[in-house]
């Protein structure tokens, strides 16, 4: 059947009249749609009788009857006076259903403008510090509760949590600071070997990954790795209404979920920063010996001579508070997590991406501090 | 719609089904037919293999052997351009709701509409509101987003969501699971109207006896992997299964058998 016969026009004595025919369903809602406009831009109804047929409608669905209603109230609303007639007698309850229907009365929300986006952004900012520093509170809140009851301290958990963070980080962070104290030496032996200043690189390699490479990397790929999975279980385990549910059993979630994570990022951060700057060491070394045909004695007495026991410390001294740092912004991205799916994706990738920012912030306030007392 | 005046008319017919998971088989050698405008219930035990029937109609779940006819057409000879205009002629309601949590409940509405009709934004935004009204939630819960809502109204919407193309089936998994007893009548009362003016076929899995006597037409029990009671609530008595005598007419359902049908749909 014909679009154009969906609706026909017709004058008639004392009005107009209106055919409706074929199928007024779903799949026509669009064609239909269209025609009626179409027909209510031709017909001048105002004041006057009209007639709508409908015996020759053969389909009808919720569509249709909605159409036929919207039809019915905007020929009403031009002053017409409306009259339906043929609607098979199985169709009347779903017309009649939709007389109760009232879109008009729905008001939408308001649009956002820039105003309001500016003020999300503000209060949004604020919002990430307070939260940062009242979770970083109750962490420690929460440590001291535990250190004055240590019955209470979930060994369990601090155990799966170590494995999970520390000991299966294992292989990839060993092998990525390799492959970076690698990739260092090489660039290194390669353009300084011109200036004759090929000893001077293990110093260059030894200092910078025992201060700052090593827990830099480190840090980063903990956030990247262990970080993101913190703020994905803290959030579904907000969504799924568990948090809540550890509440009203009596247990405070900061003492349960926060303080063991937090805690193994805090031990676990040094250790790994040690690893890694070893591991980095030996690629650098490896690449020494291969790459820039120097003895191991050479390479080991060098090292020997560039690095003292204050690169070391420097560089280990900041593990802790940067797997603080770390722990506690998934952690607060985590709870903050609301109802949906891309709420989870959301605060994941904040999570990572704030709490790489931090750690190179807090690198950076580090190195003013160590500089100025002289380290 | 169109047939509702006929006799019934077979919609779907499931032969021989067998589906199971790995060695362990669930459904073995299950058949049953779905008629058109009819309420058939679906009831079994916990484990029984409802769920798995409905999510092996619907094609979430391979069969291991057996045939289903759907609207006339084996689901195996199907391309996927068939497939695909069969899943627009049914909807489904999940046991959660399985409601898009990061779309508001309009956009949940006009997630198909969007996709599958050329309508035009006016029309979808009338469409998805009518729907919402019809299933007893009112427009202003058109903007809320699904973790705004209760769990009742959860299932309202997702209800209102499997009809949004007018399907001529409907899917409804445990739909008044979780709901208080008043607002589990409603949603029966809601179902009973919604299939007499749409006059769409209801298949729904549930464990509620209320609703079972106050909407369906036609009962299915499930047991050991088969049907092995099919008809009308009232001829349950007659089915000489221990599992169907025990539930229908143990110490809850006896309540039940007894008193006449209240709410069944007067024509
Ligand atoms: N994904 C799955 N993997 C393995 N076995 C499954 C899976 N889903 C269901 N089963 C098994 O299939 C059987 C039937 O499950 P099904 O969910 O269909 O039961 P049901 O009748 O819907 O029960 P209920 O009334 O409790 O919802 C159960 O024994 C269940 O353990
Ligand atoms: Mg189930």
């Amino acid at each position: 059947m014909n679009v154009s016969e969906y609706l026909v026009l017709s004058e008639a004595e004392g009005g107009l009249e209106l055919h409706a025919a074929g199928g007024w369903t779903s799949g026509n809602a669009g064609a239909l749609e269209k025609k009626i406009d179409q027909v209510l831009a031709q017909a001048s109804a105002k004041g006057r009788k009209v007639q709508i047929d409908l015996s020759g409608v053969v389909e009808f669905d919720t569509f249709g009857a909605w159409l036929l209603q919207r039809l019915r109230r905007d020929l009403a609303a031009t002053g017409a006076d409306v009259e339906l007639s043929g609607l098979a007698e199985r169709n009347q309850p779903l017309l009649a259903e939709m007389e109760e229907v009232d879109p008009q009365g729905v008001a939408k929300p308001r649009r956002r403008d820039t105003m309001d986006v500016i003020a999300e952004g503000l209060t949004g900012i604020a919002h990430d510090i307070w939260s940062f520093v009242t979770l970083f509170g109750a962490f420690i809140a929460g440590l001291l509760r535990l250190i004055a009851r240590p019955r209470d301290f979930r060994f369990t958990s601090t155990v799966f949590q170590f494995d999970r963070v520390g000991f299966q980080a294992l292989p990839i962070v060993i092998l990525v600071t390799f492959i970076i104290g690698a990739i260092l030496a090489q660039q290194g032996f390669f353009h300084f070997r011109n200036f004759g200043a090929d000893l001077y690189v293990i110093n260059m390699v030894g200092f910078l990954v025992m201060r700052e490479l090593g827990v830099l990397l480190v840090a980063i790929m903990v956030a990247g790795r262990s970080g993101s999975s913190y703020t994905a279980e803290l959030g579904s385990m907000k969504m799924q209404e568990e948090i809540d549910a550890l509440r009203t059993m009596g247990f405070d979630p900061i003492e349960i979920l926060i303080v063991p994570r937090v805690l193994v990022l805090i031990l676990v951060l040094p250790v790994l920063t040690f690893i890694g700057s070893m591991s980095a060491l030996l690629g650098a070394g490896i690449v020494a010996v291969f790459y820039a045909d120097l003895s191991p004695q050479l390479f080991i007495s060098q090292l020997n001579e560039a690095i003292t026991v204050t690169h070391f410390e420097v560089g280990m001294i900041k593990a802790p508070f940067i797997g603080a740092v770390i722990g506690v912004i998934a952690c607060a991205e985590g709870l903050r997590v609301r109802g949906s799916a891309t709420s989870l994706g959301t605060h994941t990738t904040r999570a990572v991406v704030k709490s790489i920012f931090m750690v190179i912030v807090f690198d950076g306030l580090f190195a003013m501090f160590f500089t100025a007392i002289g380290m | 719609m169109e047939h509702q005046d006929k006799k019934p008319e077979t919609i779907a017919e499931i032969r021989d089904l067998v589906t199971g998971f790995g060695d362990k088989i669930v459904l073995d050698g299950l058949s049953l037919d779905i008629r058109r405008s009819e309420t058939l219930g679906i009831v079994g035990g916990s484990g029984s293999g409802k769920s798995t029937l409905l999510r092996t109609i619907i094609g979430l779940l391979p069969k291991k052997s057996g045939t289903i006819r759907l609207f006339g057409q084996d689901i195996d000879e199907l391309g996927d351009a068939g497939r695909r205009s069969i899943e627009r002629r049914w909807g489904v309601m999940f046991q959660r709701g399985a409601l898009f949590s990061s779309l508001t409940v309009m956009q949940n509405l006009q997630f198909q509409m969007r996709e599958v009709l050329d309508v035009s934004q006016r029309l979808m935004d009338e469409m998805a509101i009518a729907r919402l009204q019809m299933v007893g939630l009112s427009g202003d819960d058109a903007y809320k987003m699904p973790s705004e809502l209760s769990g009742g109204m959860i299932k309202r919407a997702a209800l209102a969501r499997a009809l949004a193309l007018d399907p001529e089936l409907v899917f409804l998994d445990e739909p008044t699971s979780g709901l208080d007893p008043i607002s589990a009548g409603e949603f029966d009362q809601l179902i009973g109207t919604l299939q007499r003016t749409l006059g769409v076929s209801v298949v729904m899995v549930t464990h509620d006896l209320q609703s079972l006597y106050a909407i369906t037409d036609r009962v299915a029990v499930i047991s050991g992997g088969k049907v092995v009671a099919d008809g009308p609530v009232e001829t349950m008595s007659q089915s000489d299964d221990p599992w169907v005598q025990s539930y229908f007419f143990g110490t809850r359902g006896s309540a039940f058998a007894d008193e006449p049908r209240r709410t069944k749909r007067m024509e």
